[in-house]
C-alpha cells in the first residue's frame, strides 16, 4: 500500500512539485488557457509562446497539489520545442497513460519523452487523483486549440 | 465536573459496535490486511447505527406502503408511523407543533424552499438579504438565484481571525431593508456556534425573520427553536446518523401559512380542477410527491438513537475529542489551524505548511484515515482566511482519542514524505 504512495509520490515529482520548472508568465505568450478543478481550487494558467507552429516557449502559475503542480511543470518540459501536433499527440499520450490500464499510446512518441511521461502514471491507482495529473495538460491542449478555458469538469 | 460525570458513563467502545461499517478497514489487497477505518468524515455524512438501518429494513419488510392515501391497513399503519415521526422530529427541535415540521429531500432543498417561496413572495427589488461569511453554499446560492430574479441585495457579516461571527458588523448590516436574515447555526468548515438567540432577537427588533441553517448545530448540541425563536431552522438527516435523502425545514406555523406551494403536484392539494386548484394546509402544501418514507422512519430511529445516549453526553464526549485533538495537533509543526471560536463545534480545519491538503487527504487515507479535502461548499470563507484549500477532521459521537492520535501519525508521515 505505501509502495502506491511511493510510486504516485516519486522523488521526481515531488522535486518538481517544490521547486516547479516554467514557473513564470512569458511576455511574449500568444495563447494561453486557464485549468481549473473546481473540486478542490487548484487553478493553472498555462501560457504558450506558437512560433510558425512550434512551441517556442511554455510556462505556468497558479496553485496546486504536488500532483497537479509537478505535472504542470513537467508538461512544460516536454512539449517546449516539439510542433503543435507533437504536443497535442503527447498531451493524448499522457491522458491514456493515467486513465488507461493498457494505454493505447499514439505512435511516433520517442522512448525517452515515453519514460518521462511515465513517471506520473502511479496515479492510474488513485483515480480521484487523475484530474490533478492532468490538469495542466488539458489547459495545454486547450491553449493550443485557441480556447480560454479547460475544467475538470468536462474531463 | 458534570462533563468528567457524563463522560464516564458514554462507553464509546460500546456505541461503536452500533455501527457495523466501523469495524471494517480499508485499502486490504491481495492477501495484504487493510488498515482499520479511522471515519473522520462525519461533517460531511455520519455513519448509519444498526439501529435504523434495521428500523428501515423492518418497515420494509412489514409495513411499507405509500402514505396518505389508502384505506387500507397498510397504508394506514405506515401513515401513521411516518406521522409519529415528524411529532419526534417537532420534540427534538422542541417546535410548538408538528404542524410547523414540513420534509424536505435535503437541508438545501429546505433553503431552496424557503428562497423560492418566502422569497419570491415577500422579498422585491431592493430588499436586502443578510447571510454570513461561513455559509456552506447551500445557504448562499439560492439566494443568488433570488438576487438573479428579483434584484434584491446580498450582504453578508464577516467574522474575526477566530472565526467569531462579527455581531457589531452584523448590527450595522441591519437596516430598514433587511427583509430577511440567513445565518448558520454552526459552520461546517470553522466549527463555530453562532449566537442564533442574539442573532433572531436583533433581527426581530425590526420585524425581520431568520433563517438557521442547523444542518452540523443539530448534531452537537441540543436546540430548541423556541428559545433561539427562530423562524425557519433547516437540517439534514444523513448527518445527524439518519438516511440520505431527507431533511426538515421548521417554520413558524404563522410564516408557512403565508407561503405558497414550492412545488405542486399530489398530496398537497385539498381539489384540483383544470378551473382552479386548492392547496393544503402546511405542512402538507410544501410536501408535493411522495416522500422519503423509509427514509423518515430512518431518521425516526436516529433520532431515537442519539436522545437514548443523551444529547448532553454526545456533546461532552466530542468536546473532549475537540479538545485533545486540537490539543495533539497544535504539536504538529507548520499545522494552522484555521477556526478557533469558543465553544465550536467538534471540527477541526487546518493547513499544512508546504503540502496541498490534496496530497494530504491521499496520504492519510492511506493510513485508513477518512478526512474531507477541499473548500468544504465555503468558497468565500477560504477566501476570507487566505488559505484556499483546507484538511477537515469532523468528530461524530463514535470517534475515540486513540483515532485523534491515528490522524495525528498519518499527518507526521505526511511531513516525512514531503519533507516538510
Ligand atoms: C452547514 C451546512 N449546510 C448545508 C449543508 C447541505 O446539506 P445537504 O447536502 O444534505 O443538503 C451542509 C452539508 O453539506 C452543511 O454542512
Amino acid at each position: 500500500m505505501m509502495d502506491d504512495l511511493r510510486e504516485l509520490y516519486q522523488e521526481v515529482i515531488l522535486d518538481h512539485g517544490k521547486n516547479p520548472r516554467n514557473f513564470r508568465h512569458p511576455d511574449d505568450a500568444n495563447r494561453e488557457a486557464k485549468g481549473e478543478n473546481p473540486m478542490c481550487g487548484d487553478r493553472f494558467m498555462v501560457y504558450l509562446t506558437l512560433k510558425d507552429g512550434v512551441v517556442d516557449d511554455v510556462a505556468f502559475q497558479g496553485r496546486g497539489c504536488a500532483i497537479s503542480t509537478a505535472s504542470a511543470s513537467m508538461m512544460t518540459e516536454l512539449v517546449r520545442g516539439k510542433s503543435a501536433a507533437e504536443a497535442e499527440k503527447l498531451f493524448h499520450a499522457f491522458h491514456e497513460l493515467c486513465t488507461q490500464d493498457e494505454p493505447d499510446i499514439p505512435e511516433g512518441v520517442d522512448d525517452e519523452t515515453m519514460e518521462k511521461l511515465m513517471v506520473m502514471s502511479g496515479v492510474r491507482q488513485f483515480p480521484v487523483r487523475v484530474k490533478c495529473a492532468t490538469l495542466a495538460w488539458h489547459a495545454m491542449n486547450a491553449a493550443l486549440h485557441g480556447e480560454a478555458a479547460a475544467s475538470s469538469d468536462q474531463f | 465536573m458534570s462533563d468528567a460525570i457524563l463522560n464516564q458513563a458514554y462507553d464509546v467502545q460500546r456505541v461503536r459496535e452500533d455501527f457495523p461499517i466501523l469495524a471494517r478497514s480499508v485499502h486490504a489487497r491481495k492477501g495484504k490486511p487493510g488498515k482499520p477505518l479511522v471515519y473522520l468524515d462525519s461533517g460531511a455524512s455520519a455513519q448509519k447505527p444498526r439501529q435504523v438501518i434495521q428500523a428501515m429494513t423492518r418497515f420494509l419488510e412489514e409495513d411499507y406502503s405509500n402514505i396518505h392515501r389508502g384505506v387500507h391497513f397498510l397504508s394506514q399503519t405506515a401513515t401513521d408511523q411516518f406521522e409519529a415521526v415528524r411529532t419526534k422530529v417537532a420534540r427534538f427541535l422542541n417546535a410548538p407543533s408538528d404542524r410547523c415540521i414540513v420534509f424536505t429531500r435535503s437541508s438545501t432543498e429546505a433553503i431552496n424552499l424557503v428562497a423560492a417561496s418566502y422569497g419570491r413572495t415577500f422579498l422585491n427589488e431592493g430588499d436586502e438579504v443578510i447571510l454570513s461569511i461561513m455559509e456552506h453554499h447551500a445557504n448562499i446560492v439560492p439566494w443568488q438565484l433570488l438576487q438573479a430574479e428579483k434584484n434584491i441585495v446580498i450582504k453578508v457579516v464577516p467574522c474575526d481571525e477566530d472565526g467569531v461571527l462579527d455581531m457589531d458588523a452584523y448590527k450595522d448590516l441591519l437596516s430598514d431593508r433587511t427583509k430577511l436574515v440567513a445565518i448558520t447555526h454552526c459552520s461546517n468548515v470553522l466549527g463555530t456556534v453562532t449566537p442564533a438567540k442574539a442573532i433572531a432577537r436583533l433581527a426581530h427588533e425590526r420585524g425581520v425573520p431568520v433563517l438557521f441553517d442547523g444542518s452540523q448545530a443539530v448534531v452537537h448540541g441540543t436546540v430548541d427553536v423556541q428559545d433561539i425563536d427562530a423562524d425557519f431552522y433547516v437540517f439534514t438527516s444523513h448527518k445527524l446518523y439518519g438516511p440520505t435523502g431527507l431533511g426538515v425545514l421548521y417554520g413558524k406555523y404563522d410564516l408557512l401559512k403565508k407561503m405558497p406551494p414550492y412545488q405542486g403536484g399530489g398530496d398537497m392539494i385539498e381539489s384540483v380542477s383544470f378551473e382552479g386548484t386548492t392547496f393544503k394546509a402546511p405542512p402538507s402544501r410544501f410536501e408535493a410527491g411522495t416522500p422519503p418514507i423509509t427514509e423518515v422512519i430512518g431518521l425516526g430511529a436516529a433520532i431515537d438513537y442519539v436522545e437514548a445516549l443523551g444529547r448532553d453526553a454526545i456533546a461532552a464526549h466530542e468536546h473532549d475529542l475537540l479538545q485533545y485533538a486540537t490539543q495533539q495537533l497544535s504539536q504538529i509543526d507548520g499545522l494552522r489551524i484555521v477556526g478557533t471560536a469558543p465553544g465550536k463545534g467538534p471540527i477541526i480545519s487546518f493547513a499544512l505548511e508546504g503540502v496541498h491538503p490534496h496530497d494530504v487527504g491521499t496520504i492519510v487515507d492511506q493510513y485508513g484515515v477518512a478526512v474531507r479535502v477541499g473548500r468544504h461548499c465555503a468558497e468565500p470563507l477560504a477566501e476570507r482566511f487566505d488559505v484556499g484549500p483546507t484538511v477537515r477532521a469532523s468528530f461524530g459521537l463514535y470517534n475515540t482519542r486513540e483515532e485523534a492520535d491515528a490522524l495525528v501519525q498519518s499527518l507526521q508521515a505526511v511531513k516525512e514524505f514531503f519533507g516538510a
